[in-house]
């Protein structure tokens, strides 16, 4: 089964850029009728998201923002940083790894551990599982886990099932050896069967770039795509949501004995808020445990986890201790949960570029 | 064998709508109601889901037409 106790390690600090200009749903003119725009608004919970405006920013530059503000704050050193992982969807080329890019551009040291991974709403779990095991032998001390999508740059600005749902967003997580405490406890899983229900069908290998793939197609649900667009298959997405979370999460407080009630807070993938109640209430967790960031960012992709507790529990965080279970859902099919604390953690207060 | 109350479902799938006011029949085909949207499709999986305790998914609920064959199909599932 997809358990693992990664040990000796905790985060340090977390930080969330995002562009500055703001698109309002409620002013939208993607939906041929008020009362669509309404039950999009109610149904989605998206409100308004920060959007990049002119293709003039990357993840990378998100994250980079996130990053450099988080070790100023703790007073890391840039040649002390012995691991970066970039988690997104939207690099800045297809080679090199973007990663390797960030570690020069944050001055990091050429010793350090560089890599990408490829996902998206699950990444953040993904991510700092792949930190905490680099970290838990005590040979690496300090890693940086940057997660982020720019993810309206790959939706058609004609399609309203995908366009309106999605913000941009980049993060930075600083984790630390530190022997004898907690860690995480995990609970990963994967789905390939689902790889259609949110996917960019031309561009990658697969289906290389050419002249169909940037002609636009009209689908019988009116929205108009590129093939270099997003398609969203939000049922599918959706009954895979509500099957498959509650029963990650379940699992892993059963597997490794953990109390429910102990929890202070469950920070879900800011999927969509129809979605996260459903899991909410199939939990029978309480609505003051479970934070939402959507309303105002929208569904950030690898970034949601952690914006939403910059931006939903920053003091919580920074002053005392917190239990807290995480859980990311999506593309892939891919899904993932962990379980850990924070003690006093450094949260900056949400950059803006 | 358990069965559905018909007009108990219906108010449910009324309000999984968002449309107080509509008259709802069995024989309806619910796709071609005005209000009907990929918003609405997500709202009645998520009733079924709540009330009735039962995940339909996608493909399977494309085969569904009427509000009577979802309530057959929801009868069945509950059942099995």
């Amino acid at each position: 089964m997809g358990f693992q106790h990664y040990k000796n390690v905790e985060i340090r600090g977390l930080a969330a850029c995002v562009p500055k200009n703001i698109e309002d749903n409620r002013q939208s003119q993607l939906f041929s009728t008020d009362d669509q725009k309404k039950m999009f608004i109610e149904t989605t919970g998206v409100i308004s998201r920060h959007v990049i405006a002119n293709r003039d920013i990357c993840s990378s530059d998100l994250c980079f923002e996130a990053a450099n503000k988080l070790m100023y704050e703790l007073n890391w050193k840039r040649e002390e940083i012995d691991c970066l992982i970039f988690v997104s969807q939207t690099p800045d080329y297809i080679m090199p790894a973007t990663a390797c890019i960030l570690q020069e551009r944050l001055g990091l040291s050429n010793e350090c551990f560089a890599m990408d991974i490829s996902l998206g709403c699950s990444g953040w779990i993904y991510g700092v599982s792949t930190v905490a095991a680099l970290l838990q032998n005590g040979y690496f001390k300090k890693g940086l886990l940057l997660a982020g999508d720019t993810s309206t740059v790959t939706k058609s600005k004609k399609d309203k099932s995908t366009y309106p749902l999605f913000g941009d967003c980049g993060t930075a997580t600083a984790l630390q050896y530190k022997k004898g405490c907690v860690g995480f406890k995990a609970h990963t899983a994967t789905d390939g069967k689902g790889y259609k229900a949110i996917y960019i069908p031309h561009g990658g290998f697969r289906t290389f770039y050419n002249s169909r793939s940037s002609k636009e197609i009209e689908f019988p649900d009116g929205n108009i795509r590129t093939n270099l667009h997003t398609i969203l298959d939000g049922p599918t997405v959706f009954t895979f949501g509500i099957s498959k979370v509650p029963l990650s999460i379940s699992g892993l407080l059963k597997h490794f004995n953990i109390d429910i009630e102990l929890i202070d807070y469950f920070i879900f993938h800011q999927a969509n808020k129809i979605l996260n109640e459903q899991i909410r209430k199939k939990l029978k967790l309480p609505v003051e445990k479970v934070p939402y960031s959507i309303e105002y960012y929208g569904n950030t992709s690898s970034a949601s986890i952690p914006l939403t507790m910059v931006t939903k529990l920053k003091n919580k965080l920074e002053s005392g201790n917190c239990r807290l279970i995480a859980c990311g859902f999506g593309v892939g099919l891919s899904w993932g949960t962990i379980y850990f604390e924070t003690n006093n953690i450094i949260c900056p207060e949400i950059i803006e570029i | 064998m358990e069965k559905i109350v018909v007009n108990d479902f219906i108010a449910k799938f009324k309000d999984a709508l968002n449309a107080d006011n509509k008259e709802i029949f069995l024989d309806d085909k619910f796709r071609d109601y005005d209000e009907w949207d990929s918003m609405r499709y997500l709202s009645v999986i998520s009733m079924l889901d709540s009330e009735y305790d039962v995940i339909i998914e996608p493909k399977e609920f494309q085969k569904i037409e009427t509000v009577r064959e979802l309530i057959k199909e929801v009868e069945k599932r509950q059942n099995k």
